[in-house]
């Protein structure tokens, strides 16, 4: 590994703000940005007119259109992140950066989607902006649709038949990490499954919805949008909450990352490259985390993330997630508000905002006790990854 | 079958690419030729198709056909339909195909008994019409 420019601790998040969850928002995505922004910087103490950064949602918005409604006047950095659901936490990464370089001063970050509304027509529910394309669109439209793979859950699903057949994971393993999910959002007043329990039995009694994938490996599909402000730590100590310190961050991509099917190594991913970099520039061992906060789109992906973190060996996963170890009182508290399966689907920004909850000591009942370290995966366009590694 | 019917079937997504590569993948299949790009710097095979060689930089190639032999590299049984045209066709096996040359493609696992089908297991070529004018080149159990 190469020298990397090192900014550990030198920026931190300083806002943070979410929307309600739920299924039919009245209002469009851009308004949800907005609204968790303005909360976001409230948050922390700022003016709109002191955000001078920006790295908006990569699809839904612009930065320009975000500057035009916050009245940011002179827009001193801006860029999108094109990684999917791994974007938001990317973002912060090209944040800390920037405002460890002095680029920038404060940085907003927002997501917001009608990940309900918007994907399918619904009766009373006014259409919304297309999405725009990702970069797989070339890949799925000329090699995998005309087979009936149309759908992320499908394609996750053959990173997950391999790696199940290969190394023999019971279904109990994701049933684990379902299961742990549901249970953290009983505890969680914005959680959209709150008041609605899942035990193993009926986990494993769930439909099909491409195998290995039962219906409750699938993330919900909800309207929701979150945002975070990140500013220079040092000047953060005069803001209105505990600056919650970067510690280390990084991005990785699969090779290839524009067809699955084509990769020399099914299981490397973006986060086998990255997490070794943040690691290292946060000069912790990932054993060392107080909670681990895994981008859930599917429950299989929460596994594989953990084997390229390093928590456990290729296809050790299933004793990692078992025996109550990543439930609130096990030693790796996973997922804390629920995640994307029983929380909200904010592409993951929502654990970000969870982690920066969790290190103030503000996780309500969900808080893990005493912790001071927590660790943030994104994950997004079947196999891009990034990670966050966050001090109180 | 009326002809109403036919007429409101979805349609099957058929491949379209706008790039020549791709297009020279599809176009060979409509005459029962499953190739792949071969590299004339280190004949190495490679799919998907790309403009140059990812090994060896060259970008000289020329299409070489497959043995149309291969095995199961992985494959998701699709329960839920998540495209219009496919709901009449759910239970299907979508598969990842390794085959002899050392590349993968993405196709579909054909007449096969669904408790049978394990890694590895040995698969050759077929072809499925799927309008008058387009096959597709799918797999069974060889």
């Amino acid at each position: 590994m190469g020298e990397t420019l090192n900014f550990s601790e030198k920026a931190s998040i300083v806002g943070i703000g979410e929307t309600d969850y739920v299924k039919g928002a009245k209002v469009t995505a851009v308004e949800m940005m907005l609204e968790a922004g303005r909360k976001a910087i409230a948050d922390a103490g700022l003016s709109p007119h002191d955000i001078d950064g920006l790295v908006p949602a990569p699809a839904y918005t612009t930065g320009e259109e975000l500057a035009a409604n916050l009245g940011i006047e002179n827009l001193r950095y801006c860029s999108t992140v094109h990684m999917g659901g791994a974007s938001p936490t990317t973002a912060i990464q090209n944040a800390a950066a920037m405002v460890s370089l002095g680029v920038c001063n404060n940085v907003l970050i927002t997501l917001g989607w009608n990940g309900y509304s918007a994907l399918r027509p619904k009766p009373g529910i006014p259409p919304t902006r297309p999405m725009g394309m990702n970069v797989l669109d070339t890949t799925i439209k000329d090699f995998y649709m005309p087979y009936g793979i149309t759908s992320p859950v499908q394609m996750y699903s053959w990173f997950a038949m391999r790696h199940k057949k290969l190394y023999n994971v019971p279904d109990e393993a994701t049933g684990h990490i379902a299961v742990a999910a549901r249970k953290h959002a009983q505890l969680n007043d914005r959680a959209f499954m709150k008041g609605q329990e899942l035990t193993m039995e009926q986990y494993l009694k769930a439909r099909w919805i491409s195998e290995p994938m039962r219906l409750n490996d699938c993330c919900l599909e909800t309207d929701g949008a979150c945002a975070v402000v990140i500013s220079r730590t040092e000047e953060a100590k005069d803001m209105r909450k505990r600056p919650i310190v970067i510690m280390g961050c990084a991005e990785g991509h699969p090779y290839p990352a524009d067809d699955i099917a084509s990769r020399p190594d099914l299981f490397k991913f973006g986060l086998t490259y990255a997490a070794p970099i943040a690691l290292k520039m946060a000069g912790i061992k990932v054993q060392d985390v107080d909670f681990l906060q895994i981008y859930d789109c599917f429950s299989y992906v929460v596994m594989l993330q953990m084997e390229a973190l390093g928590l456990c060996e290729r296809g050790g996963a299933y004793d990692f997630v078992k025996d109550g170890n990543i439930e609130l009182g096990g030693r790796y508290p996973l997922n804390t508000h629920g995640g994307l399966m029983s929380q909200a689907h904010v592409w993951g920004l929502n654990h970000v905002v969870e982690a920066v909850k969790q290190l103030r000591h503000e996780g309500g009942l969900a808080q893990v006790k005493d912790c001071e370290l927590g660790l943030v995966t994104g994950w997004g366009d079947l196999g891009d990854g990034s990670l966050v590694i966050l001090r109180r | 079958m009326s002809e109403t019917k036919v007429k409101n079937k979805p349609t099957r997504p058929i491949p379209n690419p706008i790039e020549p590569v791709n297009k020279g993948f599809w176009d060979a299949c409509q005459g029962g030729v499953l190739h792949f790009q071969q590299c004339d710097g280190c004949h190495k095979f490679r799919h998907l198709p790309r403009n140059m060689c990812a090994y060896c930089g060259s970008p000289e190639w020329k299409w070489a056909p497959s043995t149309g032999k291969g095995k199961l590299f992985s494959w998701t049984i699709a329960h839920m339909p998540m495209h219009p045209a496919f709901v009449a066709d759910v239970p299907y096996v979508a598969a990842i195909i390794e085959m002899e040359e050392g590349v993968r493609l993405v196709s579909w696992l054909r007449s096969v008994v669904l408790e049978d089908i394990c890694l590895d297991m040995p698969v050759k070529l077929m072809y499925e019409r799927i309008t008058d004018d387009f096959q597709l080149p799918c797999f069974v159990p060889a």
